[in-house]
């Protein structure tokens, strides 16, 4: 039991609480609900967008991948932050002049609304219950490990407190409890690994050395990580396309006035995150010399007490004692809650916005309706997902980020890009060939090495890779396209003539939806 | 959007202008991070040793990581170079066609 973690932990939610209670007041229309009221600036939309993309998983995962193998997890950063720049480039503005609620908005723009929306909104969906489950368990492990709270309390607690910010407080809490949060992390962070230079006088030399008497040469160069070809352009792929295809993310681009604070907000994002992944690199590096020989770190077989996971975390203890150890450890369980939040809003969005007022009422619904199913799935939603939490305590998840993404770039991307690039796209085109990308991952992820064999029990996995992205990108792509050319229908002709149009908002903004102020 | 505004800023030259300015730029400053980008990942998938030579003489320091955090790097002043060109040029030929049509 940790006093000063669990004190700090408690001031995080009694401010965040606060926070909620005062956006709660905000929160009146729908367009409140989802996108803040449009009012976030780029500087704090950049912040709470680096908030969701630095999650625990992030955090610990990448330390403790540096921690074990040295260079991979530099290679393994690299390949998240890349997106970043092609979605400035190729999607951000864009997004922004369309957009309204979601990225299905999107999407269906010219296209038909109750087929586009519904697979969107399954893309979506499936997307952020992958993600929220794999959050929940590693949230409840740690936890558990940390406050010494029992593993089911911990995820129910966890998911009580999102639902709340949610369902009361909307994006306008859910982006400040991000942008409090990446701070946090961000202070915290620059702090360890401070602590880490100043411990080899700040000379890189000095940590690299010192890290290879301990850990040997290899983790200087590339290991295991990507070691064909297919892999490794199969993971660009995946990473790439699949940060571009996260609906929790691409949400945060309609909570900003326009295009300009859009682009602002990638820039601003893509500088936070580049930072942090740097800091994990030299923390990753610190906690090989600094714990991995520390008894006071390890079990009786020498492994860390609790995994490599928590590499960082000891690391904060050995740098800056008790009171550090219990900042970090807040921050760890703040950061869960923040990203857990966001892909709650996400999901309630989907059901919300596209499955119940787009496409069950056609549209046909007003404000109070709409913003009464959104709570409601906000609720259920955060219910399911502590329920499959609880019941995954046991189950091996290492699946489930990776088909989050393989979805997300194989289904959401393709559908999203094509609609705002190809006057040709056609509604059939769009839904056959989001949905062979689709099942095309799910099946690819299932027969891979990770379900098959390691989850299954099976002796060999049928497909050899555990990366299907390149694969189903491709399917979706090739269907998108087939399947649109050879539509001769008399929607098609609707959805190709409405290009146009599109394309001039898209390029200008004229008739973009503005920010209310309060 | 009407018909007849759709018109006039298609036939609008600052309107070409700005297509086919921004869309060249994007797309030049998205193949050169890709160019970077999966230039970096090959040679870990088929020379990985090649980032395991040294810095310098008597260094542990290898070149890849160095050329890691310069990719990092990169793809920060990227962005910055794509926003600085976009808030001046693009949005002031925005503004202009904006002008034009009302």
């Amino acid at each position: 039991m940790n006093v000063a973690a669990i004190l700090m932990f408690l001031i995080f939610v009694a401010a965040t609480l606060g926070i909620t209670y005062w956006a709660a007041q905000r929160t009146k229309t729908a367009k409140d609900f989802y996108t803040a009221g449009g009012g976030i600036t780029g500087f704090q939309n950049g912040l709470a967008i680096s908030g969701d993309y630095m999650s625990a998983a992030s955090f610990l995962g990448i330390s403790a991948l540096v921690y074990t193998s040295g260079y991979d997890g530099l290679i393994y950063s690299i390949g998240f932050l890349v997106g970043w720049p092609v979605i400035l480039f190729l999607i951000a503005e864009r997004l922004r002049n369309l957009g309204k609620y979601t990225f299905a908005d999107v999407a269906s723009y010219r296209l038909s609304q109750t087929p586009i929306r519904t697979l969107s909104a399954f893309g979506a969906l499936a997307t952020v219950i992958l993600y929220l489950i794999a959050q929940l368990v590693g949230a409840g492990q740690l936890i558990q490990l940390l406050f010494g709270l029992p593993y089911w309390m911990a995820v129910v607690i966890v998911g009580a407190l999102m639902i709340l910010y949610v369902t009361f407080g909307g994006m306008l809490a859910t982006t400040w409890v991000q942008i409090i949060k990446a701070i946090l992390l961000l202070s915290g962070a620059t702090f360890i690994a401070l602590g880490v230079l100043y411990s080899f006088d700040f000379s890189f030399e000095k940590m690299f050395t010192e890290a290879i008497k301990v850990s040997g040469e290899a983790i200087m160069a590339p290991g295991g990580l990507v070691n064909n070809w297919f892999d490794a352009i199969s993971l660009g792929i995946a990473l790439m396309f699949g940060t571009a295809g996260l609906p929790h993310i691409l949400m945060r681009f309609f909570t900003v006035a326009d295009a300009k604070e859009a682009r602002k907000s990638v820039f601003f994002a893509t500088g936070f995150i580049g930072y942090f992944y740097i800091l994990t690199f030299i923390i990753g590096f610190g906690a090989i010399v600094l714990i991995s020989k520390n008894p006071e770190y390890l079990t009786g077989e020498g492994g860390l007490i609790g995994g490599n996971n928590m590499a960082a975390i000891h690391l904060s203890h050995a740098i800056g004692g008790d009171i550090f150890l219990g900042f970090i450890s807040a921050v760890a369980f703040a950061t869960i809650l923040a990203v857990v939040s966001g892909l709650t809003l996400a999901g309630a969005s989907a059901v919300s916005h596209d499955l119940y007022a787009n496409v069950f009422r056609r549209g046909k619904v007003n404000e109070a309706q709409e913003m009464k199913i959104s709570k409601i799935a906000t609720v259920v939603l955060g219910m399911i997902a502590i329920g499959l939490g609880i019941a995954f305590e046991k189950q091996n998840i290492a699946f489930m980020v990776g088909l989050a993404f393989a979805i997300a770039a194989s289904a959401n991307f393709p559908v999203l890009f094509l609609s705002m690039y190809w006057s040709k796209l056609t509604t059939r085109g769009a839904f056959i060939g989001g949905g062979l990308g689709l099942l095309t991952a799910v099946v690819l992820v299932v027969i891979g090495p990770i379900v098959w064999v390691a989850i299954l029990g099976n002796e060999e996995a049928i497909f050899g890779s555990k990366y299907p992205a390149l694969i189903s990108v491709t399917v979706a792509f090739v269907g998108i396209w087939l399947f649109s050319i050879l539509d001769n229908s008399k929607r098609a002709e609707q959805d190709r003539a409405a290009f146009e149009a599109q394309d001039i908002r898209c390029q200008t903004g004229i008739g973009a939806e503005g920010a209310v102020t309060h | 959007m009407q018909q007849e505004i759709v018109e006039k800023i298609k036939n609008d030259p600052k309107y070409q202008e700005l297509v086919s300015n921004r869309s060249r730029f994007a797309w030049i400053l998205s193949i050169i991070i890709l160019v970077i980008y999966y230039s970096f990942i090959m040679v870990i998938a088929f020379a990985p040793q090649t980032f395991a030579a040294k810095i310098a003489e008597g260094s542990v320091i290898t070149i890849g990581i160095p050329i890691g955090i310069l990719i990092i790097v990169s793809a920060f002043v990227l962005t910055g170079i794509y926003v600085w060109r976009a808030n001046s040029e693009f949005d002031s030929l925005i503004d202009q066609i904006k002008e034009d049509i009302k």
